[in-house]
């Protein structure tokens, strides 16, 4: 599943990533395979969304979040 | 005489590096207090800090503050500088710290591991250890420093714990010696490592490997002849970088589980300041507030300023004998500097705020919040930022867009910016709303003016989003929007960074934006102070022989009416009637066309000039020049001159058009090409004229 299937509260541990296109930028922001990321909120008009990984909150846009296959906890 | 070996030992070159929010900017205040000073980087308008402190008695550190990174693979403008600066070749740096926010360490290790791999002698500094400890993360930095084959300080740059013990590493030599080099290519590239080094054989393989992931061109020529993915290695590369930085997470870091207080805080408050309803409510309070202190507040310090440089004026004028040099200097000079200090209270008010805003970590709530409406219009959430500054002035708020990453929605933002009704515009619309508008109220309860000036502002938002909605579908970009982006923790704005920030950008507005508005001012005191010399002879011949007859009273105004026709047949006045017809069918006379002409100097300097044209006694006061203006007759119609059509169309041109020198010049510092201003100017100038000519027509 993606990881904007999850559902607010919801922890996950992230699996692969569909396109290579923001694989870099995702890694250096602490977003690694095997990592567990948790969806904390979605904002005010539905995207951006908001995780929590590595131990802090990141923000990405729904476009963003969707290349992220995740597995549910 | 000194050998040039020990000048380089007495003085170091040192810069601070370090994710975004690791308290980097507070560690440099704090290590060089107000011994700083800001420039920018070659090329770009990136803000170079740089400070110094002494260490011992012959040993002088020049510290540079560097923009805040994750890594060395750049995506934005501040990051390139980043990266640029350490790799810099020519001006190689003698010590690089790594400011590590020590709560988020896996991340802030990704970055020291890159730079130590560089070969640079490196630092750690371990900052906010409080915050770590409160989340459970204690870190044994002996250890670590031995694993990383470099120094470790912890320190808190916000209590200046620690500042000594980094101090005196500069002392010795050992610091500006390099150690230990780990680097190597995933084990099924290695050998590439061959083909990378021959980038230059005098640098490190990670080097070489950097420079040629940033470079797109060498990038895409290493790929072909080589036959590999080079993004493909970075990303199993990064992979391996972050398993090794596991280990030493697993080796020097006790993690135990402890209630997050500060994390947990700032869930509750972002319950809050992020809520569907609460959340826009208090955004709109704040902007509110913005747009009031942009306003009120400032326009007391505002009248200070401008009284200050009236009698700077006036006892100048007395003082000094008469002539062109004291006309330069008093009407071109003075009256361009005043017209620069001026905007400083709204600046360091805009700025105040946005800092605070950003300081506290709720600016990425406001993108986060808003991002979804504003890409709608092509814009990014951290766009907003720049276009609520735009109420105040175009220049620093195009400057605040560099803190978006995508190309395009900066673009976009830079171009519609100046869209947003500036505060230069206010003394225009004053004085046109006054002398046009009815004081009446319409529906019994709202005053006329007071909504046309809200109309205004309405408006001026209105067409910038729309443009960018437009803009949206003409820029091309290869680039995919991109928003990822750290929401810190909440945090109390530290009043030092605060008043630093401040300080810095009044600094940047008064020396590089007023650079351009002085020069300009002085060009424009020219035009409107000569023109062919004929003409002006003839004048000044004829007021000298009707002054001999007049009395001493008559002579003051006399003297008002020579400058009056003097401004006529100056070189502004002959483009003014040059450009009459262009003018005509939006309602403008030849008057009107110098004002304009005047008004790229600064848009309020429209006031000043019809106080001239209008021959009005006191330039200084709107009411003067007003009745001025209002006794005006049209020759073609018989009516009044100022109608509710002509103000209607002045003002619209002066909403929309780009009638500003300042802006131009910084959106083409920013963009690096003219296309962009000249593509901005073109497209408000057309925008401006056609409304103009819609309403005109309208109410007429």
């Amino acid at each position: 599943m993606r990881l904007t299937d999850l559902k607010i509260g919801e922890s996950a541990i992230i699996k692969s990533f569909k396109s290579d296109k923001l694989i870099q930028k995702l890694y250096e922001m602490g977003c690694l395979p095997g990592e567990k990321i948790s969806l904390e909120r979605i904002s005010v008009f539905g995207d951006p969304i908001a995780v929590r990984v590595s131990g802090y909150l990141l923000s990405l846009r729904k476009s963003e979040a969707s290349l992220i296959e995740v597995e549910r906890l | 005489m000194t050998s040039v070996r020990e000048e380089s030992i007495n003085k170091i070159s040192v810069a601070l590096v370090g994710n975004p929010n690791s308290g980097k900017t507070t560690l440099f205040n704090s290590l060089t207090g107000l011994n700083q000073r800001t420039g920018n980087f070659p090329g770009v308008t990136v803000d170079k800090k740089t400070g110094y402190f002494k260490v011992s008695k012959n040993r002088t550190i020049e510290i540079i503050d560097l923009p805040g990174t994750y890594s060395l693979y750049p995506k934005s403008i501040d990051e390139q500088v980043t990266f640029k600066i350490i790799t810099n070749k020519n001006e190689k740096l003698d010590v690089v710290v790594v400011v590590a926010d020590s709560s988020n360490f896996k991340r802030a290790m990704f970055l020291l591991t890159q730079v130590i791999d560089l070969n640079i002698p490196c630092v750690l500094a371990l900052n906010m250890i409080d915050v770590a400890q409160n989340n459970g993360i204690v870190i044994d930095s002996k250890l670590l420093a031995t694993k990383l084959g470099i120094p470790v300080v912890e320190i808190n740059s916000k209590k200046g714990v620690g500042l000594s013990t980094l101090k005196n590493l500069f002392e010795n030599d050992s610091v500006l010696k390099h150690k230990t080099k780990s680097f190597s290519l995933p084990k099924e590239y290695a050998v590439l490592s061959t083909k990378i080094n021959s980038v230059d054989s005098l640098e490190t393989l990670y080097t070489n490997f950097v420079q040629l992931i940033n470079d797109k061109e060498k990038k895409t020529i290493f790929e072909l002849e080589n036959n590999v993915d080079l993004s493909e290695i970075q990303a199993k590369e990064t992979l391996q970088r972050f398993d090794s930085i596991s280990s030493i997470y697993q080796a020097c870091v006790i993690q135990t589980d402890v209630k997050k207080t500060q994390t947990n805080f700032s869930k509750k408050l972002d319950d809050i300041l992020t809520h569907k309803v609460w959340g826009l409510l208090i955004f709109g309070f704040i902007l509110f507030t913005i747009f009031q202190a942009i306003f009120n507040f400032s326009a007391i310090p505002m009248d200070w300023i401008e009284t200050f440089f009236a009698n700077v004026s006036s006892w100048f004028i007395e003082v000094l004998p008469q002539g062109i040099l004291t006309d330069l200097f008093v009407n071109g000079i003075i009256a361009g500097i005043s017209g620069i200090v001026v905007f400083v209270p709204q600046i360091a008010f805009l700025f105040a705020f946005i800092v605070v805003l950003e300081d506290t970590g709720y600016m990425a709530r406001v993108s986060f919040m808003m991002d979804r409406v504003m890409r709608f219009f092509g814009l990014s959430g951290r766009s907003i930022i720049p276009l609520i500054g735009g109420i105040a002035c175009a220049v620093p708020s195009i400057l605040s867009t560099r803190t978006i990453s995508n190309w395009k929605e900066r673009m976009i933002t830079i171009m519609v910016t100046p869209l947003m009704s500036c505060s230069a515009r206010l003394p225009v619309y004053t004085l046109l709303i006054s002398l046009t508008v009815p004081n009446i109220f319409v529906f019994g309860f709202i005053q006329l003016q007071g909504l046309v000036f809200f109309l205004l502002y309405f408006l001026g938002t209105f067409l910038a989003l729309l443009v960018g909605l437009v803009l949206k579908k003409f820029i091309k970009s290869s680039e995919g929007s991109f928003f990822v982006m750290e929401m810190p923790l909440y945090k109390l704005p530290r009043p030092r960074t605060v008043l630093y920030t401040i300080y810095e950008k009044v600094k940047v507005f008064l020396f590089d934006a007023g650079k351009v508005i002085f020069a300009v001012s002085v060009v424009l005191w020219f035009l409107t102070s000569f023109g062919p010399s004929e003409e002006f002879n003839a004048i000044e011949k004829k007021y000298a022989t009707e002054n001999k007859m007049l009395s001493e009273s008559l002579i003051e105004e006399y003297k008002i009416k020579e400058q009056s026709e003097k401004l006529e047949a100056s070189y502004a006045g002959i483009i003014g009637k040059k450009i009459e017809p262009l003018i005509a069918p939006i309602g403008y006379d030849w008057k009107i066309g110098i004002a304009i002409i005047t008004s790229f100097a600064a848009r309020e300097v429209f006031v000043g000039t019809m106080a001239t044209i209008y021959s009005a006694k006191n330039t200084e006061d709107i009411v003067g020049v007003r009745d001025m203006m209002a006794a005006e007759i049209n020759p073609k119609t018989g009516q009044k001159m100022y109608s509710l059509a002509l103000g209607a169309s002045l003002l619209v041109f002066y909403a929309f058009s780009m009638q500003c020198i300042s802006t131009i010049a910084v959106v083409y510092r920013e963009t690096k090409h003219w296309k962009w201003p000249l593509i901005q100017f073109v497209y408000m100038g057309v925008l401006a004229y056609l409304s103009s000519y819609l309403v005109y027509h309208l109410f007429s």
